[in-house]
């Protein structure tokens, strides 16, 4: 690639129809999980099936965004020149109160020394991109960031 | 005598940095070896199980080597699995020689990933393993993935930097012995320890090689091993399991399928962990191969580091591991990484190692796992 060739973009998610309504919840500033109407398992990502009982519907519902430090990394050596300019970064699972996991960006207080247990809140950046995409982070439980 | 399939022929290519090869060059002439070894020409094929390329991607990766070897096959499919691939590339001839589907089968993998791709395409390309909503945003590459294994692993069972760094330095001493290795001189556990970060905890002697290379086996019928030229391996035991694609849905971030797969291939081989010579496991990372080591069964948790800076890894130890070098020191070339095992596994056993021979290994195990430790495959070969 020539040295003057900008950075690519980050590959945001582009929604589809299992997980449209999870990223319209981002953009307003709202975590959304499916909740199956059988057996009550809560997932993400999102799917059409249930993917513990396999027979119940799902509804969506807002969750607290409240979670523990399930693993953490810092990235030295990112996966494209789209995320240089930020690494080194740190890429977490947490495990939401409500059960399923998910992967963010930890920040603030919560990205200086993470531990695995660590309570954490999810937060979300500004929509941007052509499917106005608010990715969500993690920020500890006391920071107001 | 059992109808079990038996390995007739089994070879790779010279592996490293190999200017002027592309992934279905590295495909014939894998192939051509292999068919050496087991004393077979091509016509006698009547089945090819393929892998996938990087470098040469294609709906129909076996037709496409077909006609490019010059071969028309009965059978012929491609197989993905990631790491797991070699060993299902086996698994599944064995079936259709079992099965009485085909005589002779070709398994074959191949790829020019150091020549035919830059570095910084290939982590690109193996970043796309990620899931495209809720991984790939976030910057992760195959390393930050199995960093988070690593990291969530050493919480629960005690691992440390240390025990990981263990897993690198054995593989190391073995490919010190291999003159085909493409990494050859010997490290410490300090070398590893002040290599720099990829994804934390793993540095750069925590994970493995990127390479140019080919590896192919001929997997015969039990009656059609008297066409061979060798003394056969039998295949006396495969098992398999899959749990998750992405690490944001796996099950558990310390416990995976490894367990039921190697137990499945135990079970139907009647042997156990304690019984098995030599082990050709797969070592994408330091992690994995700690974690397999510890979910098989060949150490409880929290054993496999402190075992392996004792030498428990290397020859003369309580498990010689990984004796061509593994995917850290070895190479690894895609598919073909995970079927270096296979064929390290049949020269061992078949007493053809030389300065890396275990004395009297007659009963083998490999394992390969693909993903995220997501879908796993493992075997038990046995001298006959």
């Amino acid at each position: 690639m020539p040295a003057d060739s900008p950075a690519p973009a980050r590959p945001l998610p582009v929604p589809n129809a299992d997980t449209a309504p999870f990223w319209e919840g981002c953009a307003r500033g709202e975590l959304r999980l499916q909740r199956c109407t059988a057996c009550g398992a809560a997932q993400l990502p999102p799917r059409a099936v249930c993917a513990a009982c396999h027979t119940g519907s799902l509804t969506w519902e807002v969750v607290s965004g409240r979670g523990r430090i399930a693993s953490h990394t810092r990235v030295h050596r990112p996966p494209s020149t789209a995320f240089k300019a930020e690494a080194p970064y740190v890429v977490a699972l947490v495990a939401l109160e409500e059960g399923p996991r998910i992967m963010l960006h930890l920040r603030g207080a919560a990205a200086a020394a993470p531990r695995i247990g660590d309570a954490v809140r999810v937060r979300f950046d500004p929509p941007s991109g052509p499917h106005g995409i608010a990715l969500p982070y993690a920020v500890a439980t006391e920071d107001s960031a | 005598m059992s109808r079990r399939a038996v390995i007739t022929g089994a070879a790779d290519t010279a592996v490293g940095e190999l200017p002027g090869s592309s992934c279905m060059s590295l495909h014939a002439e894998a192939a051509s070896l292999a068919l050496a070894d087991a004393g077979l020409r091509p016509a006698d094929l009547d089945g090819v199980l393929c892998a996938y390329s990087f470098t040469e991607p294609h709906l129909m990766l076996a037709s496409v080597f077909c006609e490019y070897f010059g071969i028309r096959p009965a059978f012929a499919a491609a197989v993905q699995a990631g790491g797991a691939t070699g060993c299902l590339m086996v698994t599944q001839a064995a079936a259709l020689v079992e099965a009485g589907l085909c005589r002779h089968v070709l398994v074959v993998a191949g790829d020019n990933r150091l020549s035919g791709l830059s570095r910084d395409r290939a982590v690109a390309a193996l970043a796309e393993v990620g899931h495209p909503q809720f991984e790939r945003p976030f910057g992760v590459t195959i390393p930050a993935l199995y960093a988070l294994v690593a990291q969530a692993y050493m919480h629960e069972f005690g691992a440390t930097p240390e025990h990981l760094a263990a897993m690198a330095v054995a593989c190391r001493t073995h490919a010190a012995r291999n003159p085909k290795a493409q990494m050859r001189v010997p490290i410490t556990v300090q070398d590893v320890l002040s290599s720099r970060f990829i994804a934390e905890p793993l540095r750069l002697l925590d994970c493995c090689l990127i390479s140019d290379g080919g590896a192919a086996l001929v997997v015969s019928a039990a009656e059609a091993a008297r066409d061979a030229a060798k003394r056969p391996v039998a295949v006396l035991g495969t098992g398999q399991k899959t749990t998750h694609e992405h690490l944001v849905a796996a099950p558990s971030l310390t416990e995976f399928g490894c367990r039921d797969s190697a137990a499945q291939a135990f079970g139907r081989a009647g042997v156990s962990p304690a019984d098995i010579h030599v082990a050709e496991i797969y070592d994408s990372f330091t992690v994995t191969l700690l974690v397999e080591l510890e979910s098989i069964g060949f150490f409880e948790k929290g054993e496999a580091g402190p075992a392996a800076l004792a030498g428990a890894l290397d020859l003369g130890g309580r498990l010689p591991c990984n004796t061509h070098g593994g995917l850290m020191s070895y190479a690894h070339s895609g598919a073909a990484g995970g079927l270096f095992h296979v064929v390290e596994a049949v020269r061992q056993l078949r007493g053809e190692a030389g300065p890396r021979q275990v004395p009297g290994a007659e009963l083998g195990f490999v394992h390969g796992d693909g993903g995220i430790l997501s879908a796993h495959c493992s075997l038990v070969l046995g001298r006959l």
